[in-house]
């Protein structure tokens, strides 16, 4: 009898056409890279820089048209740096910043928007990449070395002193801080794509029309404010590490 | 598969997330409220108090989100089944 129950399960999420754990193996010198992941960040960098190309290419002193787009967006971006980190050192990471935020942006969207089951590949399927924990964790971890880099660059070996600061008794706290938050942000993206994508094919499968079209309004909205608050939680630790304590 | 293993798995999966939603429900209803009522006395100041308002409750969105990770591991990837 549970063999059964089991069975009917197995075949309810499979029919709901979500593969998740299933990958498209590419064997590159021993090594097992997830293909659908690497085909859909590439088409998300090339769709970034073409944007990024075709709007700086013939700029005017007076922007319009894609211009003026990209000049707003920079500025939002900015501000997300110069918000978090404060005016004096925000510079050299709006780049960093900014990256990650369009990247994860770019992501989000391009798993939501494209009808990716369209296309069916011999294993796995075509999905947001962030949708895979391995790269949410990389760019997790990206973070934690910036703000690691960004805090001994500028204190040198006295950014240590931090893991003492209001007490010694806190020093255990302290240095799990630095494993929590990258768990947290790689885990926090990580959920919120899944979670998306896994709400909008089981609203597919249960009512295939009209139904799952708000959730999949929703779903674009909370994916772009999981990449607001990636790169402003990046660019926050960022900021405590560039801090002066007195 | 273990048939008891599978069956507590799916009842734990189901668990984790129910249980991580109680806590965050609570605090993003307080947050949404405290929110609402900093708009009625400060109308002006609508735009800022929306912004810190979704960003807030994306972090208490997340803790349902670490209950909801730990069900897909239980679904998709238990380590129990053999």
């Amino acid at each position: 009898m549970y063999q059964n129950n089991l069975s009917a399960f197995n075949s309810f999420y499979s029919l709901a056409e979500v593969e998740v754990g299933k990958h498209l193996y590419w064997e590159i010198a021993g090594l097992k890279l997830h293909g659908q992941v690497f085909i859909v960040s590439w088409l998300v960098i090339g769709a970034l820089l073409a944007f990024a190309i075709a709007g700086t290419r013939n700029l005017k002193q007076t922007p319009e048209g894609l211009q003026n787009f990209m000049e707003y967006a920079y500025e939002f971006l900015q501000d997300i740096a110069k918000n978090q980190i404060g005016e004096e050192e925000y510079r050299p990471w709006v780049p960093y910043v900014s990256t990650v935020f369009l990247f994860i942006f770019g992501a989000n969207w391009a798993g939501a928007l494209i009808p990716w089951k369209l296309i069916s590949l011999p294993e796995g399927e075509l999905a947001a990449p962030t949708n895979d924990i391995n790269v949410t964790v990389a760019l997790a971890l990206l973070t934690s070395f910036s703000y690691f880099y960004a805090g001994i660059s500028k204190k040198g070996i006295g950014y240590f002193a931090r893991y003492v600061q209001p007490t010694p008794i806190l020093l255990p706290i302290n240095i799990l801080e630095d494993f929590t938050k990258p768990l947290s942000l790689s885990f926090r993206l990580f959920g919120n794509v899944l979670a998306d994508e896994l709400v909008v094919s089981v609203f597919a499968l249960l009512v295939p029309i009209l139904i799952p079209l708000p959730v999949m309004i929703l779903g674009l909205f909370a994916s772009s404010v999981q990449a607001l608050i990636f790169s402003t939680l990046s660019a926050a630790y960022i900021g405590e590490a560039l801090e002066d304590h007195h | 598969m273990n048939p008891i293993v599978s069956a507590a798995s799916v009842v734990a999966s189901g668990l984790s997330v129910g249980l991580a939603a109680i806590g965050p429900g609570i605090g993003q209803g307080t947050a949404a409220a405290q929110a609402v009522e900093g708009i009625a006395r400060q109308p002006e100041a609508e735009g800022r108090i929306r912004g810190t308002l979704l960003l807030s409750l994306a972090f208490m969105e997340s803790l349902t989100i670490y209950g909801l990770v730990v069900s897909l591991a239980l679904l998709f990837a238990n380590p129990f089944t053999s």
